[in-house]
């Protein structure tokens, strides 16, 4: 595909968003509309982290860190500076807009993005369990340090954030995760991703710089998950450190988990089934995080691969595993 | 002038001398054996050269640099690769993937241009599939490339190891023990083949092995560690010979 | 100077009890090199087990010593068995699986009991009851110290000292030892390693119970997820001492409800969840064997 086709076919996309979101969401249920920005939302989460611990075989339990430093930066930016840009710029607002929230995002994932910097830098000396309870331990930090500033809400949580999150910004920008990503894995980059999570020795041996590859894929893998915060906070229009406590971040590793630790098509799936899965149980309501727990711990036992273990869902995969169902049906 | 020197170089593990004042000089084009029972040391020499560990003592040149400091990815880009006694593929990948990884350092493709799929991308990604097919072809690995390499059999995983060493482009080759665990036939093909590719990729070649016998037929020099010292060294009649030699073999089986 | 060493008597007594904790990590972690993520919530069952068992014997009502000490091994015993029903039915069909893989799934043990908690418990705190009556035995130019503060203490301190004993000098001791040094080594020795894996979680979560009931005493409200918190600092004392070594949880303990008192005193009580973390990190990166821990490389 040459650079035109390519450039003609992201325009084509967003123009599709664009009409999915002016046709869809003012006649959709604004409940269901709800469910599927934060499938948007957690697919971001899920493909992303995947990078770090499906991919790169790190163990990060902070990803909800990441998510609040975005998420707050960039609703700092539109609250405070917004209005300011908006009244200098002289251009129509629904041009002007757009723009203070895509480069608040930008700022937000920047930021998280840094984050993830400090963060990798530990994960050069500390495997597994370890590196583990340190990314938790600086989800925690970075949680606290925002409670402690007043600017931005501290305890009593940051509201009147603009609404600028629709339909169509969610739609683009899990698209761009997933095919950032996805990209990032099939090319020789990610082979040297994959070499670390394989066997870190014998990958250093081959010539890979494996500090590089682990410190970029928590910079990568930040990012996102700040616009993932930028996202949610400008959806909802409020944001508390409460929800961005480690029990996010284990919503997210257990989407990683759940999808096949290495498999993007597993975390896009799995991020849907668990968004879903607390709505369904809405009834049950008590015992929902019960049966959640005792799905995992199960899962684990039974099947820690998770759905689709290092594979990607692919049509002859199934096919495959069709016809060996049809000659077996046949043999017997 | 000396591809490879080692001089007066010292390992401790702890307490444990596990290498002691070892010397070592390799010539271009030679193909050197390093032999010694269990626990000698040898693949604590290899793991010194590479940068695995650093040496307590000692310095090591390669092509008249000093690399003791270096990382182990910085010694592979001057020019040395290896293979590993306990095997360490990347067992999850595909067969080719593991030779593609070590084309690694020659790649040019930025971030941005993979993520983005430019034409020059899809350009390099062809060239090296190519070229890691044409490596594959070498080891009779190439109609496997597409199996997860942890399921091939032992012996082509040794293969494999050696197929991914060579794609990184060494000028100096470290094999460590490359016929374990295989049964004599498959050792003496598996010397013949690494005559071979010594020959047409114009490599030097230090190995390690184990059983003496093996080495005796393609090695034009071998030094033999005992505990951490270097006991003789020389061509491989002398080698026999040497009652120093015999005593560290002592127990072990000599033919 | 008098708040000082006030704000250090605090300390120390909340670090015997994260002390307490952190025993059972880094027996636990010893054994099977895991971060048993439930063990905070042993901890947690632990002071619901004193809560109801004071309840049921009628020792709220007239408090003193022995009942005291009744309540604590009745919640002791509770989170013994507990502990030793998780390793049996989550941890025992992993052995052969990935240390992840064992991870991830303690920490959804974690999240079980804490919302099986909030189901069983309800979700509202709950007061502990008086089990000793609170005085201060010492009160002199503005230090106070209470009886509870130096029942913690020397509790804490006597179970270490029973543990390092048992550790040391018992058979089953040194079978725990030689499994924590090398697993494969220890059943090729004839160690029954099974057997040794349970009365590891046994007694690390018995400590768990014990430090349960201390921290009622000394701090009643008690709710389902209030172990969060205190296993993940327990966690970092572990790691502080040098993870798998006795004297070394109990100097982490203490640094670290030291350090979090201080903090408390003299910075600001929102800092007060960081500090640990702070440390944590800081040793990780300066010395990750912790602070009586041996180093070791890997073996290439
Ligand atoms: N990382 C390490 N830590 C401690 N001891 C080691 C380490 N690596 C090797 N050793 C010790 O060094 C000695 C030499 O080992 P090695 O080089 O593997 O022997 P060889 O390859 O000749 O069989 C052995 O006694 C081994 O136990
Ligand atoms: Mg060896």
């Amino acid at each position: 595909m040459n650079q035109l086709k390519k450039i003609l076919l992201i325009i084509l996309f967003l123009g599709l968003f664009l009409v999915l979101d002016l046709l869809i969401s003012p006649r959709m249920n604004p409940y269901y509309l709800q469910i599927l920005i934060y499938c948007g939302i957690n697919i971001i989460l899920a493909v992303s982290l995947n990078l770090i611990n499906g991919f790169t075989g790190q163990f990060s339990i902070g990803h909800a860190g990441f998510m609040a430093i975005g998420g707050y930066t960039s609703a700092a930016f539109t609250f405070y500076l917004g209005p300011k840009i908006l009244e200098t710029l002289f251009l129509p607002l629904w041009f002007s807009k757009p723009l203070v929230f895509v480069a608040g995002l930008l700022l937000g994932g920047t930021l998280a993005a840094f984050a993830g910097l400090l963060v990798g830098i530990p994960s050069l000396r500390l495997r597994g369990d370890y590196l583990a309870i340190v990314t938790l331990g600086f989800g925690e930090i970075i949680r606290v340090f925002i409670l402690n500033i007043d600017a931005i809400g501290g305890a009593r949580g940051f509201s009147d954030v603009p609404k600028y999150t629709s339909l169509f910004w969610v739609l683009g920008f899990t698209v761009l995760t997933i095919v950032v990503v996805r990209n990032l894995v099939y090319s020789t980059h990610g082979r040297a991703f994959l070499s670390v999570r394989e066997d870190e020795v014998a990958a250093e041996a081959m010539g890979i710089n494996t500090t590089w590859y682990k410190v970029t894929a928590f910079v990568i893998g930040a990012f996102f998950a700040g616009i993932a915060g930028g996202l949610l906070g400008h959806y909802l229009q409020y944001l508390h450190t409460n929800s961005f406590t480690f029990i996010k971040s284990f919503e997210v590793v257990m989407m990683v988990v759940l999808g096949g630790m290495g498999s993007i098509t597993g975390s896009i799936l799995a991020a849907v089934i668990l968004t879903l899965l607390p709505e369904v149980l809405r009834p049950v309501k008590d015992y929902r995080m019960v049966f959640y727990s005792i799905l995992l711990v199960i899962l684990m036992i039974t099947r820690p691969q998770g759905i689709f273990g290092v594979r990607e869902f692919n049509w002859d995969w199934l096919k495959k595993i069709f016809s060996r169902k049809k000659a077996q049906a046949e043999g017997a | 002038m000396a591809l490879l020197e080692l001089k007066n170089v010292c390992i401790n593990f702890g307490g444990l001398k596990a290498v002691d004042k070892f010397n070592l000089t390799l010539q271009k084009g030679e193909l050197v054996g390093l032999i010694g029972p269990n626990g000698a040391g040898k693949t604590t020499v290899f793991n010194m050269i590479t940068g695995v560990y650093p040496p307590t003592e000692g310095e090591i040149r390669f092509a008249e640099k000093r690399t003791n400091s270096l990382k182990p990815y910085k010694i592979s880009a001057v020019g040395i690769s290896r293979t590993f006694q306990n095997i360490r593929l990347f067992g999850e990948l595909p067969v080719i993937d593991n030779v593609l990884v070590a084309f690694h350092q020659h790649t040019h493709a930025g971030l941005l241009a993979s993520v983005w799929r430019s034409k020059k991308f899809w350009q390099e990604e062809q060239s090296l599939v190519k070229k890691a097919t044409g490596l594959l072809a070498i080891f009779g690995l190439d109609t496997l490339k597409n199996e997860i390499s942890k399921n091939l059999p032992y012996g082509q995983q040794r293969r494999l190891e050696i197929a991914r060493a060579l794609a990184t482009e060494p000028k100096l080759l470290l094999l460590d023990e490359p016929a374990a665990g295989m049964n004599p036939q498959e050792t003496a093909k598996l010397m013949l083949l690494i005559k071979d590719i010594q020959k047409k990729f114009d490599l030097t070649i230090l190995l390690i092995e184990h059983d003496m016998q093996v080495v005796m037929g393609i090695c034009e020099r071998i030094l033999v560690l005992d505990y951490g010292v270097t006991i003789a060294e020389g061509p491989p009649e002398k080698i026999k010979k040497d009652p120093k030699v015999i005593e560290a073999y002592l127990g072990e089986e000599i033919h | 100077m008098q708040e000082l060493i006030q704000q250090l008597i605090n300390g120390i007594t909340w670090g015997s009890i994260y002390a307490l904790i952190a025993l059972g990590y880094t027996m636990v972690y010893g054994v099977l090199k895991l971060i048993n993520f439930a063990h905070s919530d042993v901890y947690m069952v632990g002071a619901f087990a004193g809560y109801y068992s004071a309840h049921w014997l009628g020792i709220a009502e007239n408090p003193s010593v022995p009942k005291a000490i009744l309540v604590m091994l009745i919640s002791m015993i509770v989170c013994s068995c507990l502990g030793v029903i998780i390793e049996r039915l989550a941890y025992k069909p992993l052995r052969k699986s990935s240390r992840l893989t064992a991870l991830i799934t303690a920490i959804g043990v974690s999240l079980l009991l804490e919302n099986g908690g909030q189901l069983v418990f309800g979700a509202d705190p709950k007061f502990f009851p008086q089990l000793i009556e609170g005085q201060e035995i010492w009160s002199k130019s503005g230090i106070v110290i209470s009886n509870l503060q130096l029942i913690a203490l020397i509790a804490s301190l006597t179970l270490m000292g029973i543990l390092q004993l048992f550790v040391y000098k018992t058979r089953t001791g040194k079978a725990m030892r030689a499994v924590s040094y090398n697993i494969q080594v220890a059943s090729l020795m004839g160690i029954s390693t099974d057997k040794i894996i349970t009365i590891t979680f046994a007694i690390g979560s018995a400590l768990a119970g014990a430090a349960g009931v201390l921290v009622g005493l000394n701090n009643p409200k008690i709710d389902p997820i209030m172990g969060l918190l205190p296993g993940l600092k327990a966690f970092v004392a572990a790691v502080l001492g040098g993870i798998g070594n006795i004297p070394g949880a109990m100097l982490g303990g203490l640094i670290i409800g030291v350090a979090e008192v201080m903090t408390v005193g003299y910075l600001s009580s929102t800092f007060r969840d960081a500090i640990a973390f702070g440390i944590l990190i800081a040793i990780l990166i300066f010395r990750p064997a912790g602070i009586l821990g041996k180093s070791t490389t890997e073996k290439v």
